[in-house]
């Protein structure tokens, strides 16, 4: 059999059955999702997704614009929840907890699991404002001078400090949009959370930027769970130790990073990070 | 020809004009667009046939109807000033006022002439005379007019004309037009108010009026009655009008805001497009009637509640019309309230609601900051609105100007004063009708401090999203 057939079968296999190639799978899952519909009203944005995120792992969401990442990713802490028409079904667990369960509070869920928007949205406050809001409201330090430190360690991993450190009383709304990014993931990470959502988090930042970020991701890897959305083949090859490719609102195929992107198996996901489409 | 006559002839002609406009240039546009030379083509792409129109429209409108409004300011003084002259020839004397005079002469009937003075019949016989040459002589000029500028008009038209730009030209001079007539109205009300004002102050001391507590405008008729001179005391009125504009403010403000609040945040869209249009039929419901409702419901029911843990309430109290007003200043405070907090980006939200924030979290600390200046408005609004309202306040609240801060006593407030002062016959130059203007002035003076203050209010707690 060759390379090629072997590759139609899988193909016509998954369209068939609908299945995902690869390993979506893993022992050691931090967030784990079973057959998973998102439905806005009528119209259905992901078909029976199943997918584990592992500890410390970094994932990366690939695929064409509106094959529902972003979607997918805000079923992860309920984001969908605010909106009307959005209705989610199948199993998602953290740590073996049902996410959708009656009694799972929301809120502690969102602190728990973080996210950096695709479009950076700064709260019309203070830089030190913005930082200093989710430790505020969860009680996370204890006194001003604590408060000031996690604002400015958490400046420093989003690698924003030296640019706002003299002007942290300005507002955040004032930074230039990839500024405005990284003030969000300092947001972000001054909660602590054990994972991070973050939906293309480097798409308005320049090459430097960008870099500091993927930095910060490898360096958070070490205590964090992070799921990273992301249009760019390279970022999500220098950043994540899996890749899950997105067709249409179904997961097509999942696998370690550099499989995926040297040796895909389904010829959705090669015809795509060849760049024959998307 | 009446005015409305000669209107319809100048849109007829004008819509000529566009018609034939636009068709003047329309095959030479097509031809031009055509043209192989980039230049030729770039010279018509941004301009349609139909701007040649409009500004052929343009041109035999606006001049002829800046000739008719001149006409029509200067052609009644010319009239009278004719007829005048008419009557000292042919020694027509009257004994009445002059005005009264021209005034019964404008409302002869012809057909009712019999049995009315002969004099006056002759006077009122040229007054025709002279309105239907005036009236001839207006549609003559101006239609001739009109004529004459559509046809320069339209021979200046060439596809050369950069008629887009004119026409854009003359649509910002248009809005500046009815812009200015905005603002010159407000300044010439003002400069009204102001002029009767100073009026009022040359009889009676501006001191005497804005510290002094007693308010009894009526001059006694015999001079041994009681209160024989008049005291024009401001401050029991200001008083009375802030009480209860305090009161109906501390009612509308916060079930405004809230229920602002859940219609934006907690209620489905469903509910909120039913109830946001009852909320708002509260204010449009006429004042009168909130006015009898105060006046019958809910005043005898504070005076019994107030008598049953034993407060002594007066049947009219500053309570009763400051609750019912509240009421219905409800819809300012939350329909504007609702419309900028709805508008605050979901991105807002959503940023809030990701780091764990819970929803009253999320309004107190970013919703509300950024929807602020539209929260003040509406605030505004209903101040403005609590402070000018009259009628709710003449039914429950009364007319005794008793200076008191206790919202369990009649009070009375300055618009209810303005009202009670120029109601009857009057004068025009006492110093009663006067102190309408003085205490309208004050009125204006109270609500231009108050927006500065919200202004900067709001400058300063502002939060600004992009
Ligand atoms: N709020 C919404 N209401 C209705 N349909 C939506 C909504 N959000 C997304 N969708 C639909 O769901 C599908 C998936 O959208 P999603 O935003 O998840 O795509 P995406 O993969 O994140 O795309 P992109 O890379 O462009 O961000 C799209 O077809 C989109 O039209
Ligand atoms: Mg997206």
């Amino acid at each position: 059999m060759s390379n090629q057939t072997d590759k139609a079968t899988l193909a016509s296999m998954h369209a068939d059955h609908g299945t995902t190639v690869g390993q979506p799978f893993c022992d050691n899952a931090k967030l784990s999702t079973r057959n998973v519909d998102v439905y806005y009203a009528d119209n259905q944005a992901i078909h029976d997704v199943s997918l584990d995120i592992g500890r410390n792992e970094v994932i990366a969401l690939i695929g064409p614009s509106g094959c529902g990442k972003s979607t997918y990713l805000r079923c992860l802490n309920r984001m969908n929840d605010t909106i009307d028409i959005c209705k989610v079904t199948g199993q998602l667990l953290l740590d073996g907890q049902n996410i959708y369960a009656k009694n799972q509070d929301p809120v502690l869920l969102r602190a728990r699991v973080g996210m950096v928007f695709q479009k950076p949205n700064p709260f019309p406050k203070s830089i030190y404002d913005n930082v200093a809001y989710g430790p505020r409201i969860h009680g996370l330090t204890s006194n001003k001078a604590e408060l000031d430190d996690l604002v400015e360690e958490s400046l420093i991993k989003a690698g924003l400090f030296k640019e706002v450190k003299d002007r942290l009383e300005a507002p955040g709304t004032g930074l230039s949009g990839g500024q405005q990014q990284r003030l969000c993931i300092a947001r972000t990470i001054a909660v602590q959370p054990e994972v991070i959502l973050m939906d293309e988090p480097a798409s308005a930042l320049d090459p430097i930027a960008t870099a500091i970020i993927e930095e910060l991701i490898s360096e958070l890897r070490k205590n964090y769970t992070i799921v990273i959305v992301t249009h760019s083949m390279q970022q999500a090859a220098r950043v994540s130790q899996r890749t899950a490719y997105f067709h249409l609102g179904k997961l097509i195929e999942v696998g370690e990073t550099n499989q995926i992107f040297t040796n895909p198996k389904h010829e959705l996901t090669e015809k795509y990070i060849t760049g024959r489409f998307g | 020809m009446t005015i409305s006559a000669i209107l319809f002839l100048l849109v007829l002609l004008a819509a000529f004009s566009f018609f034939m406009g636009r068709q003047k240039v329309h095959a030479v546009y097509l031809k031009q667009r055509q043209n192989s030379d980039l230049d030729v083509r770039l010279r018509v792409k941004f301009t349609l046939p139909k701007y040649f129109g409009y500004v052929a429209a343009l041109w035999s409108l606006v001049p002829a109807l800046l000739v008719l409004m001149v006409i029509e300011i200067v052609d009644e003084p010319i009239i009278t000033k004719q007829l005048t002259n008419y009557m000292v020839q042919s020694n027509i004397n009257i004994e009445e006022n002059f005005d009264l005079y021209l005034n019964e002469i404008q409302n002869l009937d012809v057909n009712h002439i019999e049995g009315i003075d002969p004099a006056k019949v002759k006077v009122f016989e040229k007054f025709s005379d002279l309105n239907s040459i005036a009236s001839t002589a207006k549609s003559v000029v101006v239609l001739a007019l009109a004529i004459l500028m559509t046809v320069f008009g339209l021979k200046k038209i060439t596809v050369d004309l950069p008629a887009r730009q004119y026409f854009e030209k003359a649509i910002e001079i248009i809005l500046l037009l009815a812009a200015s007539i905005a603002v010159l109205t407000t300044v010439g009300i003002v400069l009204s108010v102001l002029f009767e004002s100073i009026r009022f102050f040359g009889e009676i001391p501006v001191v005497d009026f804005m510290f002094g507590t007693q308010w009894s405008p009526q001059t006694a008729i015999r001079p041994d009655q009681v209160g024989s001179s008049a005291t024009f005391g401001a401050v029991p009125l200001f008083i009375g009008t802030m009480l209860i504009s305090f009161v109906a403010l501390v009612v509308a403000v916060p079930l405004g805001l809230m229920s602002a609040i859940f219609l934006s945040e907690y209620a489905s869209s469903k509910f909120r497009s039913f109830a946001k249009p009852v909320l708002e039929i509260l204010a449009g419901i006429p004042t009168v009637v909130y006015g009898f409702f105060a006046a019958l419901t809910v005043a005898p029911f504070i005076r019994q509640l107030g008598e049953s843990v034993g407060l002594s309430v007066a049947s009219e109290s500053a309570l009763a019309a400051g609750l019912v007003m509240g009421i219905m200043i409800i819809p300012f405070v939350s329909s504007l309230a609702d419309d900028v907090i709805s508008a605050v980006p979901q991105s807002m939200r959503e940023g809030s609601l990701g780091l764990g924030a819970t929803k009253s979290e999320t309004i107190i600390k970013v919703l509300i900051p950024a929807a602020l200046p539209g929260i003040v408005g509406g605030v505004l609004l209903a101040a403005s609105r609590a402070i000018g309202e009259t009628m709710i306040v003449v039914m429950a609240a009364g007319l005794a100007a008793n200076l008191t801060v206790n919202p369990l006593n009649a009070v009375t407030t300055v618009t209810v004063q303005i009202v009670t002062l120029l109601t009857g016959d009057q004068e025009f130059d006492s110093a009663k009708t006067l102190a309408a203007f003085a205490l309208g002035l004050m009125l204006f003076l109270t609500t231009l401090v108050l927006n500065v203050i919200a202004l900067y209010v709001v400058r300063k707690y502002r939060e600004q999203y992009d």
